[in-house]
This record gives structure tokens, sequence and C-alpha cells, in this order.
């Protein structure tokens, strides 16, 4: 029973993980019908700013919640401010073309950002300082969670409460539904679109580098490609879910995380490998599409022509 | 539609340029060519295990510094050409294609990653062009062919010290092996770990894996945590290993856990930590050795680069000098068969790894230390010294290796009087003589 509490554990810790970056994929998905692949590096690129804002501010030799509260916040900033100028210099300019020249400019922007951190930091993988003093807490027999567990589940939480005010309490949240429902109509009420859609990858990329910098103080190895995998995951997460769906990204995400660690964790007993987790995440997204197109939370909207 | 014209002309007029020049460039090479020998040296210098490569790359600028500070080989100076193949087996086989076809290279030097070497050595061989790997251990590698050897030891050898040492010394009942699913190395170790350790008494409880990029192991820990082995066994290279030393730890598995040489890298004590405590691997040569050879050649190395030298820049340091070595003797560099035929003929070959000799599948034959991971010093201190069936240590009785008791005590007896480092030089001045018998014997 503990052992499997603690798999529940291990699988729920990057099934947060997923789900935030997945929130970025749903709602850009949302609102321009376009999968920004290059969302999966944005969570990489927050951990890169997370590293380099803690060794350059002294938090890596000297651990505080301050420093890790800086360094989130900061990563956080950071990818924003590069999530928009991606969609500004990149996708606002084809915007106009078909829907398939912004995804293929997507694959692109994906590549570019993955090289150019080859080229400007080596792909040698970096170890990312501890910001919080790490420790264990038993919770009933075998069953152990980490503080660096717990800060995943509780940052993660927060920041979806956070996102839910937004998009429903708020003025822009509110332009962003509308957006959402309807861009042209929303543009003839008056609202600003390109500002919606701007902050809306704002958004999106500052909770893909919470998820990086979260990851970092869990498994504090970071490299120019952890995104690709990561990132490819938390958009099936996203499909699973139903894809513009919000809750739905979340819950994928934690569906992917769990199913993941179970098979890894008991695949064995019924003939499935450890290695293979990867693989369920994706035969997961197949059977999704095959059964429920919609997703999980999905609603089936028929498409007008 | 004159702008893209004129801009298809612009580019079209640099890569053209760019090209000239870059003939131009391989002109003045080819005509230097006779009066240097070229030495290609490909290795991951930017990807997941990239101190490998970097170490390597030092190891071997060492030697040939050396060698052409002594007035080269025959007069002749050796001249590098370094390329990253990113840690990839495509790009290792692409780099060195280019090594061979546009550098017209006389030897190769390189892979750490046993399945980087396999990616490469396929080409070399069938260009034959004679590549020496100076740390690739899965046995595979040397098959390939004639033209492919080594200057370390093999993962049969390397697997079973490990076991050896966990059921002797670590008096060892039960292991588990989490092992990487995509490494040959890997793969050849947990085989042969399985096979001694099975030998020896002991039981496998289960073997796990995982993939360079899962985003955590808590998965596979938690299941062997189930299972409460007396030792993991963790085959892999030190990017996954430090992070999985620090979750096992997480998870309160306080085992020693074992390894091999991939473990060798400064940046596993960034990685892992505290965690590494109580964690043992092996490896081809230990830094703390007095031996004056060993000592001189730390010293220079942190003279030049400012680090202790790895294993890793060791075995490249001897893999450059073995293959100075058989340069002199056949003569030159040009002949590429000649040059095979006397690096494979290399014999006792004085390294700062041990005695280098070749044996009939090119493989070298030398003892493996033990080494224990001292995470407060960030340093990997000598344990005990585990010698090849056939090869008998120095000092004690002719049967060490095979009653492994004697083996480990005689070791352990030395270390702590202090001298168990010399006993390294020693067995390599000594074995000299019985390492044709032992190269026969060896698994």
């Amino acid at each position: 029973m503990d052992t499997f509490v603690q798999q529940l554990i291990n699988g729920l810790t990057i099934g947060s993980i997923y789900a935030l970056i997945a929130l970025g994929y749903t709602m850009v998905y949302g609102i321009l019908r376009l999968i920004n692949f290059a969302h999966g590096d944005i969570y990489m690129v927050g951990a890169y700013a997370g590293f380099i804002l803690a060794t350059s501010l002294g938090f890596a030799s000297d651990p505080s919640a301050f420093g890790f509260v800086v360094t989130l916040v900061g990563a956080m900033a950071i990818a924003a401010a590069i999530g928009m100028a991606i969609e500004r210099f990149a996708y606002r300019p084809v915007r106009k073309f078909s829907k398939m020249t912004t995804l293929i400019t997507a694959i692109g922007m994906s590549l570019l950002i993955e090289y150019l951190f080859v080229f400007f930091f080596s792909g040698t993988p970096r170890s990312f300082p501890q910001l919080l003093p790490n420790d264990n807490i038993t919770l009933f027999g075998n069953a152990t969670i980490s503080t660096s567990q717990i800060l995943i589940f509780v940052v993660s939480i927060l920041l979806m409460v956070l996102l839910q005010y937004i998009i429903y309490k708020t003025k822009i949240g509110k332009a962003m539904r509308a957006v959402s429902f309807n861009i042209n109509s929303a543009k003839l009420m008056g609202i600003n679109t390109d500002f919606v859609i701007a902050f809306t990858f704002a958004l999106g990329s500052a909770l893909a580098a919470a998820g990086g910098v979260l990851t970092a103080q869990y498994n504090p190895k970071i490299e120019p490609l952890m995104g690709i995998i990561t990132g490819l995951k938390a958009f099936v997460a996203a499909v699973l879910g139903g894809i513009g769906n919000i809750p739905g990204a979340v819950l994928g995400g934690l569906l992917i995380g769990a199913a993941e660690t179970l098979v890894v964790g008991y695949g064995s007993y019924i003939g499935i490998p450890s290695t293979y987790r990867d693989a369920v995440a994706f035969a997961i997204l197949i059977l999704v599409l095959l059964l429920r197109p919609a997703g999980l939370l999905g609603s089936n909207v028929q498409e007008k022509v | 539609m004159t702008r893209i014209i004129l801009a298809i002309c612009v580019v079209t007029s640099i890569f053209l340029s760019i090209a000239c020049v870059q003939k131009g460039g391989d002109g003045n090479t080819a005509g230097v060519s006779s009066d240097t020998i070229k030495v290609g040296v490909y290795g991951d210098l930017t990807g997941q295990t990239a101190s490998f490569g970097q170490s390597t790359k030092n190891g071997i600028q060492l030697a040939v510094d050396e060698i052409n500070a002594a007035g080269g080989i025959n007069g002749k100076k050796i001249e590098l050409i370094v390329e990253d193949d990113q840690g990839q087996p495509q790009q290792a086989t692409t780099v060195v294609q280019k090594l061979i076809n546009q550098n017209k290279v006389h030897a190769l030097l390189g892979e750490v990653a046993s399945t980087n070497s396999l990616a490469a050595a396929p080409v070399a061989q069938s260009a034959r062009i004679p590549m020496i790997t100076p740390s690739s251990t899965n046995p595979k590698v040397t098959e390939v062919g004639d033209y492919i050897s080594r200057v370390c030891f093999i993962d049969p050898f390397q697997g079973a010290t490990m076991a050896k040492f966990a059921a002797t010394t670590l008096k060892a009942k039960t292991a588990a092996i989490l092992g990487d699913v995509n490494s040959d190395y890997s793969k050849g170790l947990t085989q042969y770990f399985e096979q001694e350790f099975t030998k020896n008494g002991g039981t496998i409880v289960t073997k796990e894996a995982y993939t360079q990029t899962d985003p955590d192991f808590k998965g596979q820990l938690t299941k062997i945590r189930n299972l409460n082995p007396d030792v993991i066994y963790i085959p892999g290279y030190y990017s996954q290993v430090g992070i999985i030393a620090r979750q096992a730890r997480e998870l309160g598995m306080n085992m020693p856990l074992l390894g091999g040489d991939g473990w060798d890298s400064p940046e596993i004590w960034k990685l892992g930590g505290e965690a590494l405590k109580n964690s043992y691997i092996s490896n081809h040569y230990s830094a703390d050795n007095p031996a004056p050879e060993i000592q001189n050649f730390v010293k220079a190395y942190q003279a030049k680069f400012n680090t202790v030298p790895d294993s890793l820049a060791a075995l490249a340091y001897d893999a450059a000098k073995v293959l100075a070595d058989a340069i002199k003797r056949a003569g030159g560099a040009e002949d590429s068969a000649k040059l095979k035929d006397a690096i494979n003929a290399t014999k006792n070959f004085a390294g700062v790894t041990g005695t280098i000799t070749l044996d009939a599948s090119r493989n070298a034959v030398k003892p493996a230390v033990v080494l224990e991971l001292s995470p407060a010093q960030s340093k990997f201190t000598f344990k005990e010294t585990i010698y090849p069936e056939g090869m008998s240590a120095p000092t004690a009785s002719p049967t060490v290796a095979d009653s492994n008791a004697n083996a480990a005590t005689n070791a352990n007896t030395m270390s702590n009087a202090n001298a168990a480092n010399g006993a390294n030089t020693n067995a390599n001045a000594n074995s000299a003589a019985n390492s044709a018998a032992a190269n026969n014997t060896n698994k």
C-alpha cells in the first residue's frame, strides 16, 4: 500500500509539471487554434533563466526562501518576455496565412530555441543549485515525500488558482475568453486582440517557466534539449484533457504523470517494461483521439464550414 | 522580386568565397601533410557526457604536446584535428567520415561512450584507418575489425570486478540493477555483473532500466526499495547517476550504490552531492597513486588544465602515447596496414593506467581499481585493486583472482598500510612477465 502511495506521489509530482506546461499549450490553442510547439522549449528557457538568476545573484551559495521566490518570479518574467517576443516576431507576421504556415513556424521556432541554447550554453547538462533545503517527510510506513515535491504541489496549485482567477475574475481574462470564443467578433467589440494574444503567450510562458524552475529543484539537471520530451508529454496531456480546456489540461497532466509512473512501478507485472513509460503517454493519446476526439473534458464542437 | 534575386546572389557569392578559402586551406595542409602526422580526435565536447570528451581531449593534447616538444616522431610533429560529436552516434559517424575523407587523418583516437565508438568504428575499419579508443569498454567495439583497438579493459572484467567487490568486501547477498536501456556500455556491464554476482552466490532481485530523458527515477527506485536489496548496481553515466543517487536517498534508501567508470566526472559532485556517500565504482586508475609516473602525469595535467585528471584523461593520454609508440615502430604513419599491425603488437607499454599489452582481440589486459566516493572532498578515494584472472598481484599469493576473499584481504591490508597505491605500479612492472599468459586466460 505504501509503495502504491509512494508511486502515486512520484507520478503526481511530474504530473503537476506536465499540467503547468499543458496550460500554456491549451490557452494558446484556445485563442489562436495554434499548437505552439516552441512551448516545451520555453519550459527549458525558464529553467535556464532561473539557473542564471540563482547563480549570478548568489542564491546558489546562500539558499533561502527569498532567493527561491526571486528566482521563480524572475524566471517567469523572463520567460513571459521571451514568449511575447516569439509571438510578436515569429507568429504574428504569419498569422494571416494558413494554419499550416503557423504550425511549421512553431516547429522551426522550437528547433531554433533549442540549438541557440546548445550554441550559447553548450549541450552539457548543468546542475541547478538547491535553493531551499531539501528534507524528507515520512507520511506512513515507507511512503515519503520530499520538500521539493511538496514545493511542486503547492506552487503549481497556487499558480493554477491564480490563473483561474485571472481568466474568470479580471477584465483581461474576460477579453481572453471573448477572443477564444470568436476572435473576429471580439475585435469588432473593441477588444485589442493583438494585446490579448500577447498576454496569453506571456501567461503560458510564465507557467512553463515555473514548471522549469520547480523541476530543476526536484531533478537538478538542466540541458538545452530537456524541453522536447517533457513538452511533448505536456502536449499529450493537453489533448487528453481536451485541448482548449483549462481544467482539462491540469487533469490530463496529472493523469499522464501518474500513468507513466505506474507503468514504471507495476508495468512489468502485466508485461510492459518500465522503459515504455514514454510510449504509454503516446498510446493514451492515440486511444483518446480514437474514442473521444475532443478529449476528456473537451466539448465536441461541430466545425462550421 | 529583384530584392530576392539580389539576396540569392549575395548569399551564393558568400558561400563561394567561403568554399574558395576552405579549398585554399585544404591545399595548404595537404602540402604540409608530409611533415606532420595527422591524428583525428572525436568525442562528446558539448553533449550529455561532455566532461568525458573534454577530459579525453585534454589527455590527448597533453601527450601530443609532450611528444612534439621532444621533437615529434622520427622528426615529424603530430597534428591533432578535434571534432565534436555531441555524444550522438549519428554525429560520431559523420565527423569520423569527415576526419577520414576531408582531413585525411592517419589515425583516429576516440570515443568514450561505447555506443558512439560502435557507430564510428565501421567507418574507420572500412577506410582502413587505425582507431584506438581510449575508454570504450564494451567488448563489441574491437570486434568490428582489426583496425580497431583499445587501451582499457573491457566490461566483462569491469562488471565482474564490481560484482566481486560487492560479494566479498561488502558481503552483499542481494543486488538490484538499474541500467540505461539505450547504452551498450550499460547493457554490457549489467550482463557481466549479474553473471559474476550470481556465480558468487548472490541473487539479483530485479533489473530496472531508465532512459536518459526520464524526468525522474523515483518510479524505478520505489520499486527497488520494496525489494530492499543489499546494494544497487547503476552502470550508467554521471549525468543520470547523480540524480539517481539523490532521489534514492530521498526515498530513504541508504544501501551502497555501485557503478563503473561512467561515473568518473567532476560534474557528479554537483549533481549528486552528499547523496553519493557510501558508493563505490570500478575504475582504470587512481590519481592518489603515489607512483612517480602517475604523479608526474597528474602534475603536468594539473599545470596545464588546472584540474585533477580523471581516468578518462589518463586513458586518453595513454592512447595517444601508444599510438605514437606504434607510429615509431612502424616507421611512419603513411602505411596504415603497417601502423595497424604495430598498434596491435603493443606489448608491455608502460602507461599511467598500467602496463598495456593488447591481446588477440585488441583489448588491453589490466587490473581495475575500486574507488570509494567521498562527496565531502569531491574526490574518489582508492579502496582496492582487483586483478584479472591469471594476472597476479605483485606482493600477494599467485591465486588472488581465483580466491576472491584473498584478493580482497590482501588489497585491504595493503590499503591500511598505505602502500596499496604502489601496488598498482608494481603490478605493472611485475605482471609484464605473465601478462602474455594472462591474455589467454582472461575472459
